[in-house]
């Protein structure tokens, strides 16, 4: 079994890496985690994770940058192969995102990527724990108790046309989607690779997951 | 909600933690990644690591530091202290810092800071700021770990730094930096007041009191000490527990 960890020169990549590796290195089927730029090693991955950090057109272009890439995601995507998008790597997954313009995405999760709207007292970036309230039953989530706390750093904000797409929500200013999904498609505005516990039972759920 | 944060800051100089950190069980009390495991285990929010390394030569060291933290703590990491380049920030993200926090660079180069938050995002772009009182409500940025003055004004400082990009402002009173008296309540209320990102309140803290009133009357989002935790004065449970019994939202 292996994860492809996609690289398209966003942000901190290797702070991601290093958490899958050490939930794979404890799950029964010791997946190998490869953090990759080809998309051939993406028709041969089992999981597919697409992190992300930075601006919205800034990833979209970072991946349409690597000939074949964005072929290769919807492809694998279609195939059914477990997909994890990551803060901007969960946006992208959106029809449209609006930081910097209107710009296309990936278009899995029908919705709008908008800004956060900054309030008296909100603070933009909303940055740092915040606790994560399910919406819907879903294997990956299943560890997420009441109250369980994720790490978040985001400006902007994904709202799926679906309420039923969205799958957790945590409250910055009133819900903001905290997981969104269809079918073997699933997308976290926190970072896992950063919430500690919490955060790497959640990856060890995403290497287990059968959609 | 959203959390208030409680951030224990190592120096590091050549790999190694300088300050005496006193935990009882630790192995090798010089190590930052041992001390960082600790506090990963206490619940802190994020940790936080300040480079003192004089030598240019020696900060791969740190890249070695980074890289091993991050191996064993997830939780996030802000590494600061030389960050020069775009190509010293790239490097201590590979390493795998989620943070760079840029301070006499920047007053060096305004321009610096904003491009770094077209490369890698305001998220992962924190300015630090030194500030020493210069009169009533007046406060004076300091570089090269607080010995040079500037002449300029920290919160324009801190309005302009935003404006370039920076997605966090860690303000650290150098009048207050080490006395145990408590933060700048003043200092930090007016960044705090000027600013729309968030800001980490430092330097002074002496009682689990002080981080209460950084947060409540001083206005910060996340509260950084040092030596109350690294000497075991209190642990970073204590701190959280306290701050919750006063109403400061806290994550347990």
């Amino acid at each position: 079994m292996s994860v492809a960890i996609v690289d398209y020169g966003s942000g901190n990549l290797r702070s991601a890496a290093k958490a899958f590796e050490r939930a794979a290195a404890d799950a029964p089927r010791r997946p190998r985690v490869a953090v990759t730029a080809d998309p051939a090693e993406l028709a041969r991955a089992d999981r597919i994770v697409l992190p992300g950090v930075g601006a919205f057109v800034d990833c979209m272009t970072g991946l349409a940058r690597l000939p074949g890439m964005v072929e290769a995601l919807h492809e694998r995507v279609r195939a059914g192969v477990p997909l994890l998008g990551i803060c901007v790597g969960m946006q992208l997954m959106a029809t449209v995102g609006e930081e910097h313009g209107i710009h296309d995405g990936l278009g899995w999760v029908p919705g709008r990527v908008v800004p956060l709207a900054p309030g008296e007292d909100l603070r933009i970036p909303h940055m740092g724990w915040n606790e994560i309230e399910r919406r819907a039953d879903h294997p990956v989530l299943a560890g997420l108790e009441a109250g369980a706390h994720a790490y978040f750093v985001h400006s902007y904000k994904m709202v799926p046309d679906r309420p039923g797409d969205v799958l957790a929500v945590t409250d910055y200013g009133g819900p903001v989607a905290a997981a969104v999904g269809r079918g073997n498609v699933l997308g976290t505005q926190f970072h896992p690779e950063k919430s500690q516990r919490n955060g790497l039972a959640l990856i060890s759920r995403f290497l287990e997951w059968r959609p | 909600m959203l959390k208030a944060r409680v951030i224990p800051c190592l120096d590091v100089k050549d790999g190694r933690t300088v300050k005496g950190v006193n935990f009882v069980d630790l192995v090798d009390a010089g190590d930052p990644v041992e001390q960082a495991r600790i506090y990963d285990g206490q619940g802190a929010d994020e940790l936080c690591f300040l480079d003192i390394t004089a030598s240019h030569e020696n900060r791969d060291t740190l890249f070695g530091v980074v890289n091993r933290t991050a191996e064993q703590c997830f939780m996030p990491l802000t590494v600061g202290g030389g960050v020069r380049t775009v190509d010293d920030i790239r490097k201590l993200l590979i390493a795998g810092a989620d943070k760079v926090s840029i301070n006499t660079a920047a007053v060096h180069r305004p321009d610096f800071v904003a491009e770094a938050a077209r490369k890698f995002g305001s998220q992962c772009i924190v300015v630090a700021i030194d500030a020493k009182a210069a009169g009533p409500g007046r406060f004076e940025i300091f570089t090269h770990g607080g010995r040079r003055g500037t002449g300029i004004d920290a919160v324009a400082w801190a309005r302009r730094m935003t404006g370039n990009g920076a997605g966090e402002i860690l303000l650290t009173s150098m009048d207050r930096d080490g006395t145990g008296e408590g933060f700048d309540i003043d200092l930090t209320r007016r960044i705090a007041d000027a600013v729309p990102v968030p800001v980490i309140a430092s330097g002074g803290v002496g009682t689990l009191d002080h981080l209460v009133a950084g947060v409540r009357e001083g206005g910060a989002t996340g509260v950084l000490a040092a030596s109350i935790f690294h000497f075991g004065t209190h642990t970073i449970a204590e701190a959280k527990a306290h701050m919750a019994e006063a109403g400061v939202p806290v994550r347990p």
